[in-house]
């Protein structure tokens, strides 16, 4: 028996310059913030935007986009609804408020399902917000998306660099590349995580300091982008265009 | 329609498998559908029909449904799609993503979350004739 969606997803995403994969070894880390805040400003900046919620079991992008009630719009499959001028797919279009407990074969089977029938056309970048962890939908991205790249977050804690260390270990050893690492939520002046990243020869893109504002941003991106949070991931954004690193 | 999309799958799949195996013309391809995401199966047969061309511009497609079977995993109580009352709104959610039932369905005996889908989700290639 033969699975047939798997020989459709590399025309799915052939039109997609660069996929950008948002990942941490730890949850709580602002991945989710920070991938739709990338997106946000990756639009604002005019090019042609893409987002896609790979958190299947919490996702959370479409509070901080304030999406509600949105759904796909069925053509030869589904294309994704815009919102603030992004492409937008998220499960929770489906699951509404319910939750959606879901075991490895059962998360694999979703993503393969979402990948086969979502219609993103052309796109610059593709922002995909994971899951925490190195588990099934880490090895499915690895396996089915070989465009990956990956932009790692971690916050000063030795704890969540702990998880990234391995994380980071992984995709050097798969030959993934991988954008660089943002420490998120800073708070005082370690240098630590920098000096981590840098012992293990990967780029520190910069830090984000943990600002209070955020919170009651969510849902409001006008008010998210005027954030110190938003003005800081944007510095590294131009840093890392400047760079080339995307 | 997401029919369409399957189609697309099946099309660029077994073109991919005619390719590897050197098959000239693909005669028959055997699909089986899971009753779960309630495919229409005369559309999906006629997007396959629109879509094939090439090697399979002959080919005849026949789709056998497969009943959808649930097994819960916590009181091993076994029960069919059928015998699950499923709102309109819902039914379409299940359509695009079969996994979309774990956030609806519970187990009819136990009331569990936890159960698994046994048979009838999805479609597959079950098999691919051709002369080469």
């Amino acid at each position: 028996m033969l699975d047939p969606r798997v020989s459709i997803i590399d025309k799915r995403l052939s039109n997609i310059d660069r996929i950008i994969v948002v990942s941490s070894g730890k949850g709580g880390v602002g991945k989710s913030l920070i991938a739709s805040t990338l997106a946000l400003l990756f639009e604002r900046k005019g090019f042609k935007t893409g987002l896609f919620d790979l958190d299947f079991t919490s996702p959370t992008t479409h509070v901080v986009l304030g999406a509600n009630n949105l759904r796909p719009i069925e053509d030869r499959g589904v294309v994704p609804p815009e919102i603030h001028g992004i492409k937008y797919m998220s499960l929770v279009f489906y699951l509404g408020e319910h939750v959606s407990p879901l075991r490895g074969t059962d998360l694999s089977n979703a993503f393969l399902e979402l990948l086969a029938i979502t219609r993103w056309g052309k796109l610059d970048f593709l922002i995909i917000d994971m899951p925490p962890g190195i588990s099934d939908l880490m090895l499915d991205v690895l396996k089915y998306i070989k465009k990956a790249n990956f932009l790692v977050v971690t916050s000063p804690s030795k704890m969540a660099f702990e998880t990234v260390r391995k994380l980071i270990g992984l995709l050097k050893d798969l030959k993934i590349p991988i954008i660089g690492v943002i420490e998120n939520m800073k708070i005082g002046g370690s240098t630590y995580i920098k000096r981590q990243i840098e012992a293990l020869g990967e780029k520190f893109l910069g830090e984000i300091h943990f600002d209070i504002k955020v919170e009651d941003a969510l849902g409001n991106v006008d008010k998210l982008l005027e954030t110190r949070f938003a003005r800081e991931l944007d510095g590294i954004t131009l840093r890392m265009q400047e760079e080339k690193r995307f | 329609m997401h029919e369409w999309s399957l189609a697309e799958a099946v099309v660029s799949a077994v073109s991919q498998i005619a390719e590897k195996e050197g098959l000239k013309e693909v005669r028959k391809v055997q699909l089986r559908l899971g009753e779960l995401q309630q495919v229409d199966k005369k559309i999906l047969k006629f997007a396959l029909s629109q879509m094939k061309s090439g090697k399979l511009g002959k080919t005849k497609f026949t789709i056998r449904t497969i009943k959808a079977e649930f097994m819960c995993r916590k009181c091993n109580h076994k029960w069919f799609l059928r015998e699950v009352d499923i709102a309109d709104e819902i039914r379409e959610s299940i359509h695009f993503i079969p996994e979309v039932a774990y956030a609806y369905f519970r187990c009819p005996k136990c009331g569990s979350p936890d159960f698994e889908i046994l048979k009838g989700r999805g479609l597959w290639i079950a098999e691919i004739k051709g002369v080469k």
